[in-house]
């Protein structure tokens, strides 16, 4: 971008984290210069202790030193204090961002946590996360519609919180014995069309990685 | 109806709800703060409306606000929905105009529902002595970390929103009525005032709030209703 300005940011993460990558993603559509600071999770900063003082958790962002926290209000706030470039909420359409948070809401309520227990458990209890899971992906690929993105035309909000989750796909597909491309041909199409943009290809770890990761959660956890 | 000229505001305005639910206070609050008329409709959440099921077909919960014929749901959404559309006309803005304030703001907001409600709920819902001790220890830790948050927010001033309210005394401002049930019952003080001297006078000038004092359910109605949920067997799953 035209003369790297610093503006002071930085933004604690930790790798595999899609909660981290939504605001990678975010500053990079944004067209913002940051630093990034990976964490040790397992061992954790004093940068991150006071700056998180009430979660401890990634992702933080930094800005001119002060913090801010949880992944989806960092986005909002970079797309408020950082206005003149390509808007993430659409601007003056308050349904609009009214829909969009909604949706955003709806990925934090149910994904990861759904994910988490087809990776976890077993017997009756996977059983139901497969079908739930299943339900989550319809019920996302139903408020996309014949969009090109969740907003319509333009990358926006709702693609910036669930695309880190698509590198986790294979993951469900592996752990939960089902297939997104049959199940949501239209939620499929839209995670490769994101992979064709830049901060996306550049944020997101290769889905084998991810399992591969999850593969190791799992390990020591004790879990088969 | 709403001050604002033509345009962005206009349309019907209607609120699906129940009278117990701290979320749908809460949108009740904030349309009151704006001085706008609704339709209020209560829901029978055992046998929930076509309406309803048609408005929030993907959680089914209340409140759901239709403006226009057009369905929000999520009562922080919709929070920030009024703030956005209603911007400018009667009552205070929710949210502050600064980008960091709205991030802290959205941050404590985020807090109430993500971190006080389980731990007051649990409390709430505690049958025995052993579990309602160990509720209110988690409780009262959280309740710390929100004094020092009135502090941080209010700076000195009557609310978090600094000298009206804002999103973080609404969302935290629904549950209360609902401690003070509690506290009847159990015998606890959650907002003890030599404990958290902060909150537990914001929460006395939060329910001396015009638009608050409106539309709180009764006190005595919902000690009763309190006292009879916890005379019964454990319900199945919440619904609202």
């Amino acid at each position: 971008m035209a003369g790297e300005k610093k503006q002071g940011l930085q933004l604690l993460g930790f790798w595999v984290s899609p909660f981290g990558q939504r605001c990678r993603i975010a500053l990079d559509e944004k067209g913002l210069s940051y630093e990034y600071l990976e964490q040790d999770l397992a061992n954790k900063s004093e940068l991150l202790l006071r700056a998180n003082p009430v979660h401890k958790k990634i992702p933080v962002l930094l800005h001119d030193g002060r913090p801010v926290c949880e992944s989806l209000i960092i986005v909002q706030y970079l797309d408020e204090a950082f206005p003149a470039m390509p808007a993430l909420l659409p601007a003056g359409d308050p349904y609009a961002r009214a829909q969009a948070r909604f949706w955003a809401d709806y990925v934090d309520k149910k994904l990861y946590d759904c994910g988490t227990r087809l990776w976890k458990l077993k017997g009756d209890g996977h059983a139901q996360a497969r079908t739930e899971m299943v339900e989550i992906l319809r019920t996302l690929e139903g408020a996309l519609g014949e969009g090109r993105f969740f907003g319509g035309e333009a990358f926006g909000f709702v693609d910036v919180a669930l695309v880190p989750f698509t590198s986790w796909f294979l993951a469900y597909e592996w752990f939960g014995d089902l297939s997104v491309e049959k199940e949501c041909p239209r939620l499929a199409a839209w995670a490769k069309r994101c992979a064709e943009r830049p901060s996306v290809a550049k944020n997101l770890y290769p889905p084998e990685k991810v399992y591969e990761s999850i593969c190791g959660m799992k390990k020591r956890l004790g879990i088969e | 109806m709403a001050a604002a000229g033509g345009g962005v505001g206009d349309g019907e305005l209607r609120l699906l709800g129940k009278s117990s639910s701290p979320w749908v206070f809460r949108v009740r609050v904030a349309l009151g703060l704006r001085g706008l008329s609704y339709e209020y409709i209560e829901e029978d959440l055992a046998n929930k409306s076509d309406l309803l099921l048609r408005s929030n077909p993907v959680h089914k919960k209340v409140p759901v606000l239709i403006h226009g014929g057009r369905p929000v749901c999520e009562s922080l959404v919709i929070l920030q929905y009024v703030d956005e559309i209603w911007w400018g006309t009667t009552g205070p803005a929710l949210l502050p105009s600064d980008p960091y304030d709205r991030a802290t703001a959205r941050f404590w907001a985020a807090f109430v529902d993500d971190k006080f409600f389980p731990a007051f709920s649990a409390l709430f819902r505690s049958r025995t002595d052993e579990q309602r001790a160990e509720a209110l220890q988690n409780a009262l830790l959280v309740v710390e970390t929100l004094e020092r948050a009135f502090r941080e927010c209010s700076k000195g001033k009557a609310f978090f929103g600094g000298d009206a309210v804002g999103l973080v005394d609404i969302t935290l401002g629904s549950h209360p009525i609902w401690m003070r049930a509690v506290d009847e019952m159990a015998g606890t003080n959650l907002l003890d005032g030599d404990k958290f001297p902060g909150l537990a006078a914001w929460a006395e000038r939060f329910m001396a709030v015009d638009a608050v004092n409106r539309v709180v359910p009764d006190a005595g109605k919902l000690l009763e209703q309190y006292k009879a949920s916890r005379a019964m067997p454990p319900p199945a799953a919440d619904s609202s």
